[in-house]
């Protein structure tokens, strides 16, 4: 609570016991005179609502008649006119509750946002000629070394360059496991140290540090408006005026055309008055969206705007690219053949044969053998380009490559039927077999489908420049029926057009890509959602919604954040505007007093304000 | 020219919205957001008449809140 919530709060507690006083003493009669009892009133008045009948007087001279505090004003003030001293000062006493509270959650929510937000760092720790200094992170230059404790935050991106650790990589992602690096390992700005000291050397600037590049998308994302929200200021606009003049007309057409009584249309009227402010409604809309992003954010889901929230929930069709979505854009050892040889030394010859490439391929099948290469061990190698490598290894003439090696070199081998990438292995001349190699499927693709199928969405597509053969292996492992095979990216862009324009499209349609050669496609869909980018610009600039963890499940966790948002928006929309329309009914037919009529303003704003803030809470997947 | 305020203290949602149509409707502004809850305002400027259209969207400011104060970063 801020210095000056707890001063209002003070002074409207004394307000407020001076009523009660007033009140009780009324009610005993302890005090006959009828001015000393207004005085009491007056006094109690003027300590609760003193401000706001201030404001209203000064927004008089700037001719700003539909405020709030000036229609409180008119309605307190015409109260004590109809002699109704207690509801005079109870509206205001309720009013300022209400403002009191209202400001108490805006900036408890806004605080709880900013927490989850809190990824700013706010030094770095430069080496400077042996020396640690400590330095604003906008200070500190590209390849400069930095020197990150345990429990500090990463500053910068960078390269590792001494040490080990465990980064808790949470902020980023979402994501609780803590991520172990060590040295040439690249490390993202925003992530947590947590065992060991370690240096950086850094690679980009902190405006371009991925950090920067969340917070920048985060404090933006709440100024890209959702319709819902729009909807509510124009609503707003017009509210407040219908409702002071239908209280007007109240006030005088009765009493002039069938001679009532004045004093009780006049009560009726000023009744309206106290209904007549939007805030609960211009409040909460907002509150909702800001808590479901910052939810989503929580989740390792950044989007860039309500809009996109708002759109989510009412996607029907998902379009995936392949490569590096679905997949992970990576090459992995999936089978190992081997032929009249132990299958490990299959493995530990094609290695070998791979050591000097940097082919992903090459990669891939270094990485499933897993050990050291002793050097020594190879006497001589050569790349044949199109074919494959040539060693020479513990004296045998090993020979890795494709089928055009081994039938140039008349070997005899097994011709591999199918899709898949295949290198083959031969010892002295003789066949050892072969390893495929196959562009791995993340783990939880199927699963996220699964769960995407269950949150709503109906038509499934992938796009991708694969083969058709390849295209629908995957497609048959993840489920997904609907495939495009051997696009160009041109194309994709066009297949995206067909999407949007066919009929069975009525919802939106999200595509997923990794943002790198996709970003015209990301433009074109409704909700361009990029994954796999943790830490490219491309990605993070050609989206509308960034997935940080690779994570195909998220998506389905993005969906129902923003149907669990939208249906506390409409919550919030159809309760306030219905107990508004619901009390003002009532006061015209003279049924409603203005304790209602006050419950229809501030208690209404606190309980959207309440059930807005849900929207930042977890979601069941 | 893209310009980013600060608004402090910003109170009131009705009085941001009304601030954001007002000043969006300035001459020279191109468009113009406000976030109540992040309290900050985006301004889309025509080049070169900034310091004039800051005036005037002060003096809708001080208008609607006088409480709130108005910093660029």
């Amino acid at each position: 609570m801020t210095k000056n919530m707890k001063k209002r709060m003070i002074r409207v507690s004394i307000g407020a016991l001076l009523f009660f006083i007033a009140v009780v003493t009324e009610k005993i009669q302890l005090i006959k005179s009828e001015n000393l009892i207004l005085g009491i009133f007056l006094v109690s008045y003027f300590i609760i609502g003193g401000d706001v009948v201030k404001r209203a007087v000064r927004n008089i001279g700037t001719g700003q008649i539909f405020d709030e505090n000036f229609l409180m004003t008119i309605a307190t003030v015409g109260a004590f006119l109809v002699s109704e001293y207690p509801e005079a000062v109870a509206v205001m006493l309720f009013y300022q509750v209400g403002e009191l509270f209202q400001d108490y959650a805006v900036h408890r929510s806004r605080k709880s946002i900013a927490e989850l937000m809190d990824i700013r760092p706010d030094y770095a720790n430069l080496i400077q000629n042996g020396e640690v200094v400590q330095k604003d992170p906008s200070d500190v230059e590209i390849g400069q070394i930095i020197l990150v404790r345990p429990g500090e935050r990463i500053p910068l991106d960078g390269v590792l360059t001494k040490g080990s650790t465990s980064l808790d990589t949470s902020a980023l992602t979402g994501e609780s496991l803590p991520r172990d690096v060590m040295m040439g390992s690249e490390v993202l700005s925003g992530c947590v140290n947590l065992t060991g000291a370690i240096e950086i050397r850094t690679t980009k600037e902190f405006g371009d540090s991925t950090v920067a590049k969340i917070l920048e998308l985060v404090e933006n994302a709440s100024s890209r408006k959702a319709q819902s929200e729009d909807f509510i200021t124009k609503f707003a606009r017009f509210y407040t005026p219908v409702v002071v003049i239908s209280a007007a007309l109240l006030a005088i057409l009765p009493p002039l055309l069938t001679g009532a009584d004045w004093k009780d249309w006049m009560y009726r009227a000023l009744t309206f008055l106290v209904i007549s402010c939007p805030c609960a409604l211009v409040i909460s809309v907002p509150l909702s969206f800001f808590g479901g992003l910052g939810g989503a954010g929580r989740s390792g889901i950044l989007i860039k705007g309500g809009n996109y929230l708002e759109a989510l929930s009412q996607a029907k069709t998902i379009v995936f690219d392949k490569t590096g979505t679905l997949t992970k854009g990576r090459f992995a050892v999936t089978k190992i053949v081997p032929h009249e040889i132990d299958p490990a030394q299959l493995l530990e010859v094609a290695a070998y044969a791979e050591y000097y490439s940097n082919h992903p391929i090459a990669l891939s099948i270094r990485e499933a053998y897993g050990k050291k290469i002793e050097e020594s061990r190879i006497a001589e190698a050569t790349e044949e380009a199109g074919y494959g490598v040539r060693i020479l290894l513990d004296g045998k003439v090993i020979l890795a490559g494709n089928s055009k090696m081994m039938s140039r070199e008349n070997i005899g081998f097994q011709k591999e039927p199918g899709a898949k990438t295949v290198i083959h292995v031969a010892q002295n001349g003789v066949y050892a077999g072969h390893i495929q190699i196959e562009d791995e499927i993340r783990e939880d693709a199927a699963e996220g489908i699964a769960r995407l199928k269950k949150a709503g969405i109906r038509r499934m597509v992938m796009l991708t420049g694969d083969r058709h053969v390849q295209a629908m292996e995957t497609a048959a492992k993840l489920g997904i029926t609907e495939v495009y095979s051997q696009l160009l990216p041109g194309d994709k862009v066009d297949k995206m057009e067909e999407i949007l324009k066919s009929e069975e499209n009525k919802g939106k349609v999200i595509f997923v890509g990794d943002g790198m050669n996709d970003a015209p496609v990301l433009a074109r869909a409704d909700i361009g959602a990029a994954m796999g980018g943790i830490g490219s610009d491309a990605a993070i600039e050609a989206a509308d919604l960034v997935i940080m963890n690779d994570s195909v499940s998220k998506l389905s966790t993005a969906i129902r954040i923003s149907s669990k948002t939208i249906r506390i928006v409409k919550q919030n929309i159809v309760f306030a505007i219905g107990i508004k329309v619901f009390v003002l009914l009532l006061a015209a037919i003279g049924y409603a007093s203005m304790w209602a009529a006050v419950f229809a303003d501030v208690g209404v704003a606190v309980i959207a304000i309440i059930n807005a803030m849900r929207a930042i809470g977890k979601v069941k997947d | 020219m893209k310009k980013t305020y600060k608004l402090e203290e910003l109170g009131c949602a009705n009085c941001a919205a009304k601030m954001e149509r007002k000043i969006g409707e300035l001459n020279g502004v191109n468009e113009c957001r406000i976030s109540f809850m992040t309290g900050k305002m985006i301004l889309d400027l025509e080049d070169g008449q900034e310091s004039e259209i800051m005036k005037e969207a002060k003096k809708i400011i001080k208008k609607l809140e006088p409480d709130v104060g108005v910093c660029e970063i």
